[in-house]
C-alpha cells in the first residue's frame, strides 16, 4: 500500500531510467525492495531484416558511453558469421578502442556520476552534490576526472574518426589502418594521463577508510563473479574465454567459449522490469546470482599483466582480500582498470607492426549464426545473431552487462535499505545511499533492454482502499 | 534549330528550341537543386525539387522537363521556391526510414546533402515509417527498400544504357515500390547483367554493394562516361 512504501525516482546520476520502491512492514522494517528498469529500447527487434555488414554501427547506437563495446562485440559475431580471422593488427586496433572506451567510462562513472557522494559525503547537500559542487570543493580532482574521460574520447577519435558512434570497427576488422601521426599524439598523451589516474588512485585509497560502513552494506554478500580472461589468467577485455568463480575461490567454470554461452547462463523475467534477469545455470534462479563488471574481472583473473596495475591489485587484495564482496569495491577496482587500461594501450601502441595497413579481411556470408564478445566497462557483453543465406538478419540476442548484475543489484538494494532505512522518517541521505549502491554497478540501463514480448505485463486495477478489482495480464 | 533569349535570375541567356530550363541555367551556371535528375538520363520529373517559377504561370514548373520559351521570365530562387524544395525533402524523409547513422551512403548521399543545402533542419510531418523489406537476393548487390526515394535513376540507366530493362516501378503513392523482371527477387532475376550501373547511379543508400559498411558506399560515376560529370561532379 502506498503509505508505507518509499519510492525513489528517478534514480539520478545512472545511465538511464529506473526507480526504486521499498515496502515497509507493519513495524516500518524493510520487508522489501526492487529496482526497477523503466525504460525500452527494443534494439534485438529493430535489427531484423538488417544486413549484417551494418550490425556494428547499428548495435553501437545502443549507447553513447559504450558504443564501442557494442560495436567490438557486434564486429566479433559477424566475424564468426563471415568465418574470418582478422588480421592481428586489427584485433590490436580493435583492442586499443576498447581499453579506450572503458577508460573514459570508468572516468564517468567514478568522477562524474559516483565522486559527489565519495567527496562531499552521502549525507551532504544535494542541491550540491554533483560534478560542480566536487569542482567547487576539489578543483583538482574534477579537472583529473574531466582529463582522463577527453584521453579516451580523444583516442576514439583518433582511431574512429569521431569521439561517440564511429563507424570504423566492421566485420572483418576495422575500416583504415592507423596513422604514424595519430599514434604520435596518442602516445603523447599517455604519460599525463597516467599520472592522472595514479593520482585519483592515492586519492581514493587515502580516504578508503571513512566509507567503511557503507562497504559493509553496499551489496556485500557472497556470489559467483564471471569475466573474460587469456589463457594463463591474465585479464582480458576483448578477447580470451569466459571464466566464472565463487566467492571463495572455486572456479565454477572455465575456458568456456562465449558461443557456449546458453550452456551456462539462463535468463529469466520479472514483472516489475524491463530489465532481464541472468543466472548461472547450473545453479539455478536465483541462487545463480553472479556480478560482472570491474570487481569481477578482477576476482576472476589471476593477474592483470601490466606491471604498475599488478602492484595496485596486489595492494588491493591485501586490503581486502583475494575475493572482494562488496559492491562498493567497484569503485577501487574501476580505478585500477583506468590504470592497466592505460598501460595495455601504451603498450599495444609501442609496437611497430600496429601501423601495418593490412587491418580487414573481407568475404561474403559463409555462416548462419555468430557469437562475439567483449568486456564493456560495467561487464561481460554477448552479441548473438543468426542470418538467413543472404546475409540478413533473423534473430537477435543481447545479453548485456547490466542484466547479469540485475540480481545482484536487487540483492544489494534490498541489503542497503534494510540497513539504512526504519520507519518512515527516512533522512535524504539515507535513501541516497540505496541510489549509491546502484551507482556501484555503474548500470546503463539503455544498453539492457531489448527483448521484446517476453516481459510478463501485469496491469492491477485497486480500489480506494487497495482491494483488487481486476487483474490483466499478458 | 532556332535560338531563343530568355531571361533566368535577372540574367538575359540564350539556348536552343527543346533544350530544358535546367539546361540552359547549368550552362549559364545558375544551379538548380535536382534529385532525380542525372545528365546522360531522360528526365522524368518525378522529385519536383527543381520546381522554377515563370512569369505569367500560376503553377511551379520543374526545370528538368520544361521547354524554354523566346521572352521566358524564370526565377530559380525565392522564399516560395525554397520553402517548397524543403518541403519535398521533409516528404522524401518522412515517407520510408531514412536512418543517416547506420547507412552504408552517410556522407555519400544526395538526400543528406540537399537536406543540408536547403536548411532542413527538423520535420513537421509525421513519420509514416513504414514496414519496407531488403532484397539481398542477388550475389554482389542488396536494395533496401526503406532508403528508396522512388527517383527512378536505377530504372532509366538500366533501360537506356545497359538495355536490360531489369528494373520498373510496382504500386501507386506510398505503396510504389521498385520491382526486378516483375516482381521477382533480384537474385532470381533472368534480365539483370550485373552490371551495378543502377548501384552507381542511386543517389541514396537504397542500392549498395553487399560488404559494405556503414559510410562505405562509393559511387564511381565517373567510370560511366556517358554521364556527363557536371561540373566535376554527377548529382
Amino acid at each position: 500500500m502506498a503509505d508505507n512504501t518509499i519510492v525513489i525516482e528517478p534514480v539520478t546520476r545512472i545511465e538511464g531510467h529506473a526507480k526504486i520502491t521499498i515496502q515497509l512492514d507493519e513495524s516500518g522494517e524493510v520487508a522489501d525492495a526492487h529496482f526497477h528498469v523503466t525504460q525500452f529500447r527494443g534494439f534485438e527487434r529493430i535489427s531484423q531484416g538488417r544486413m549484417v555488414h551494418e550490425m556494428p554501427s547499428l548495435m553501437a547506437r545502443i549507447c553513447g558511453i559504450c558504443p564501442v563495446s557494442h560495436m567490438v562485440a557486434s564486429a566479433k559475431a559477424c566475424d564468426e558469421i563471415l568465418g574470418v580471422t582478422v588480421p592481428p593488427t586489427g584485433v590490436r586496433l580493435r583492442r586499443v578502442l576498447n581499453l579506450a572506451q572503458i577508460v573514459q567510462s570508468h572516468a564517468l562513472s567514478f568522477f562524474y556520476l559516483s565522486s559527489p557522494d565519495l567527496l562531499l559525503g552521502f549525507d551532504s547537500d544535494p542541491a550540491l552534490r554533483n560534478l560542480v559542487g566536487v569542482a567547487r570543493q576539489t578543483p583538482d580532482l574534477a579537472r583529473d576526472g574531466v582529463a582522463l574521460r577527453r584521453f579516451g574520447q580523444r583516442i576514439i577519435e583518433r582511431l574512429g574518426g569521431k569521439r561517440i558512434h564511429p563507424a570504423w570497427v566492421v566485420p572483418g576488422g576495422v575500416s583504415r589502418p592507423l596513422e604514424a601521426s595519430e599514434r604520435d599524439s596518442i602516445l603523447a598523451e599517455i604519460p599525463d594521463a597516467r599520472e592522472r589516474a595514479h593520482r585519483t588512485l592515492e586519492w581514493f585509497k587515502k580516504n578508503v577508510a571513512q566509507w567503511t560502513e557503507e562497504a559493509a552494506h553496499f551489496g556485500d554478500f557472497p556470489s559467483l563473479y564471471m569475466g573474460l580472461v587469456h589463457e594463463g589468467g591474465n585479464a582480458a577485455y576483448s578477447d580470451g574465454l569466459l571464466r566464472v568463480v565463487d566467492s571463495s575461490g572455486w572456479v565454477m567454470a572455465d575456458g568456456v567459449d562465449p558461443r557456449a554461452y546458453g550452456d551456462y547462463l539462463g535468463e529469466t523475467v520479472e514483472p516489475w522490469s524491463y530489465l532481464k534477469s541472468t543466472y548461472f545455470k547450473p545453479l539455478g534462479y536465483p541462487a545463480g546470482i553472479y556480478r560482472v563488471g570491474p570487481l569481477a574481472r578482477l576476482n576472476v583473473a589471476e593477474r592483470l599483466g601490466t606491471p604498475a596495475a599488478d602492484a595496485e591489485l596486489a595492494e588491493y587484495r591485501e586490503r581486502l582480500g583475494r575475493y572482494p564482496s562488496s559492491s562498493f569495491h567497484y569503485h577501487y577496482a574501476r580505478l585500477i582498470e583506468i590504470v592497466h587500461c592505460i598501460d595495455v594501450i601504451d603498450h599495444i601502441l609501442s609496437r611497430p607492426d600496429v601501423l601495418d595497413p593490412h587491418v580487414r579481411a573481407r568475404a561474403e556470408v559463409n555462416r548462419r549464426e555468430g557469437v562475439g564478445v567483449s568486456e564493456a566497462p560495467r561487464g561481460v557483453l554477448i552479441h548473438h545473431y543468426k542470418v538467413d543465406d543472404d546475409g540478413l538478419v533473423e534473430w537477435v540476442n543481447l545479453v548485456i552487462a547490466t542484466g547479469h548484475n540485475n540480481l545482484a543489484m536487487n540483492r544489494s538494494v534490498l541489503q542497503t535499505a534494510r540497513h539504512y532505512i526504519k520507519g518512515d522518517h527516512v533522512k535524504e541521505g539515507m535513501l541516497n545511499r540505496v541510489e549509491a549502491v546502484i551507482r556501484c554497478y555503474d548500470p546503463c540501463l539503455s544498453c539492457s533492454t531489448h527483448a521484446v514480448g517476453q516481459m510478463p505485463l501485469q496491469v492491477d486495477i485497486r480500489d480506494a482502499e487497495g482491494a483488487l478489482l481486476r487483474q490483466v495480464s499478458r | 534549330m532556332s535560338v531563343l533569349t530568355l531571361t533566368i535570375e535577372g540574367r538575359d541567356v540564350a539556348g536552343q528550341t527543346g533544350h530544358t530550363i535546367l539546361q540552359v541555367a547549368r550552362e549559364n551556371g545558375i544551379e538548380i537543386p535536382t534529385l532525380c535528375h542525372l545528365q546522360g538520363l531522360s528526365d522524368v520529373g518525378a522529385c519536383r525539387l527543381c520546381v522554377v517559377e515563370v512569369e505569367g504561370q500560376r503553377k511551379l514548373l520543374p526545370a528538368c522537363v520544361t521547354a524554354i520559351d523566346e521572352g521566358m521570365n524564370v526565377t530559380v530562387n525565392s522564399e516560395r521556391l525554397a520553402a517548397y524544395r524543403r518541403r519535398v525533402i521533409e516528404l522524401l524523409f518522412t515517407e520510408r526510414n531514412h536512418v543517416c547513422s547506420v547507412c552504408v551512403a552517410d556522407r555519400n548521399c544526395r538526400l543528406q546533402d540537399l537536406a543540408v543545402e536547403l536548411g532542413l533542419t527538423h520535420f513537421d510531418l509525421p513519420l509514416l515509417s513504414p514496414q519496407a523489406s531488403v532484397d539481398a537476393t542477388h550475389e554482389r548487390f542488396g536494395i533496401d527498400h526503406n532508403r528508396c526515394v522512388l527517383c527512378t535513376r536505377c530504372v532509366r540507366v538500366c533501360d537506356e544504357i545497359e538495355g536490360a530493362h531489369t528494373w520498373d516501378v510496382m504500386g501507386r503513392g506510398t505503396e510504389a515500390r521498385l520491382i526486378t523482371d516483375l516482381g521477382t527477387p533480384w537474385g532470381d532475376s533472368k534480365t539483370c547483367t550485373s552490371c551495378g550501373k543502377c548501384v552507381q547511379v542511386c543517389p541514396t543508400g537504397a542500392l549498395f554493394e553487399k560488404g559494405r559498411s556503414v559510410a562505405e558506399a562509393r559511387r564511381r560515376r565517373p567510370y560511366l562516361p556517358y554521364l556527363v560529370v557536371h561540373e566535376g561532379r554527377t548529382r
